[in-house]
């Protein structure tokens, strides 16, 4: 029987690696935000765990809930994304100055 | 070692590595292809949790739209890859030591006493139960409300990516059925009030020309 703390320490590590990626990856706007898909992946694992370790189905409730909206952040992220390439040529955050923030 | 235990084993190592690979591959639709294997491999873990349904999903919107999405979105956009790529290892230090500090603290803290579940006994259930039903029952009942809010967030997501990317062309010699159907019949003929032309006598016309 694997223990609970295998399948968190193992969303940690994901969560870990998707912050890395956000570091190295400034300059490309779509690997950003697979590296945030990748943290929701996490997060839902450990939801998935605890809602099987503690026999509780509101977890598995809470993925189904954060896949719709993990869904919809990333088509309207990459209609930006389009949008932004169109006008810009470019998927540099660093370009994205406009707004002179 | 008991089977589920290797499973386990594998499906994890493969999801690391693949998540690395997402980080570090030189090409996004390399980066994006990592990402699908890493979503096959999480449903592998979410099978041995017995999340059926969950783990179905995760395969068929997640790898079979969102990342399908975004290959397309990828391979439309013309990209300069060494330019994408220009200073990627000057952040690794600081990145290297913000992710090493989170696992290391999070394994400290999940390692413990307190999240080492594994005495509690295992959930034996019964050969008909469905996972799908029982989350089915759940959803329509206690979450109904949320259920519908999410419907709405999936609309409005819907329309604000068409809305974003809608480009409305100049020239575009589409007809109005709307106007047509409102015209009158004096937008069709004009009449215009004006002095009689006098035309030249035509003797007087020829002389002028000879």
């Amino acid at each position: 029987m694997i223990p609970l703390s295998h399948y968190l320490i193992l969303a940690a590590i994901l969560f870990a690696i998707s912050i890395v990626g956000i570091f190295l990856n400034r300059k490309n706007l779509i690997v950003l935000l697979m590296a945030i898909e990748l943290m929701l992946l996490a997060v839902n694992l450990n939801f998935v765990a605890f809602s099987h370790y503690l026999n509780d189905l509101s977890g598995q409730l809470f993925v189904f809930f954060i896949l719709v909206v993990a869904a919809a952040e990333s088509g309207i992220g990459l209609a930006i994304l389009v949008v932004l390439f169109r006008n810009l040529s470019s998927i540099d955050v660093e370009d994205l100055d406009t707004l002179k923030g | 070692m008991e089977f589920k235990t290797v499973l386990f084993y594998l499906f994890s190592t493969i999801t690391v590595l693949a998540a690395l690979r997402v980080i570090t591959a030189r090409n996004p639709v390399h980066a994006a292809l990592f990402l699908v294997l890493a979503f096959f491999n999480v449903a592998g873990l979410w099978m041995l949790l017995q999340a059926e349904f969950l783990s179905l999903v995760l395969v068929m919107v997640y790898v079979g739209a969102v990342m399908v999405l975004f290959l397309f979105v990828v391979m439309m956009l013309d990209i300069n890859i060494e330019q994408v790529r220009a200073g990627f290892w000057k952040n690794l230090p600081i990145g290297g030591l913000v992710g090493a500090l989170l696992i290391a603290e999070m394994a400290a803290v999940l390692s413990g006493r307190y999240f080492g579940l594994a005495s509690l006994p295992p959930q034996n259930m019964p050969a008909n139960y469905s996972n799908t039903k029982e989350l089915a029952r759940v959803l329509y009942t206690d979450y109904a409300y949320p259920f519908e809010i999410a419907s709405v967030i999936l609309l409005v997501a819907i329309i604000v990516a068409v809305m974003l990317t809608l480009r409305r062309r100049k020239d575009n010699k589409a007809m109005h059925s709307s106007d047509q159907i409102a015209v009158k019949s004096k937008d069709r003929m004009r009449l215009v009030k004006m002095a009689p032309e006098v035309e030249l006598p035509a003797a007087a016309n020829k002389g002028e020309q000879a």
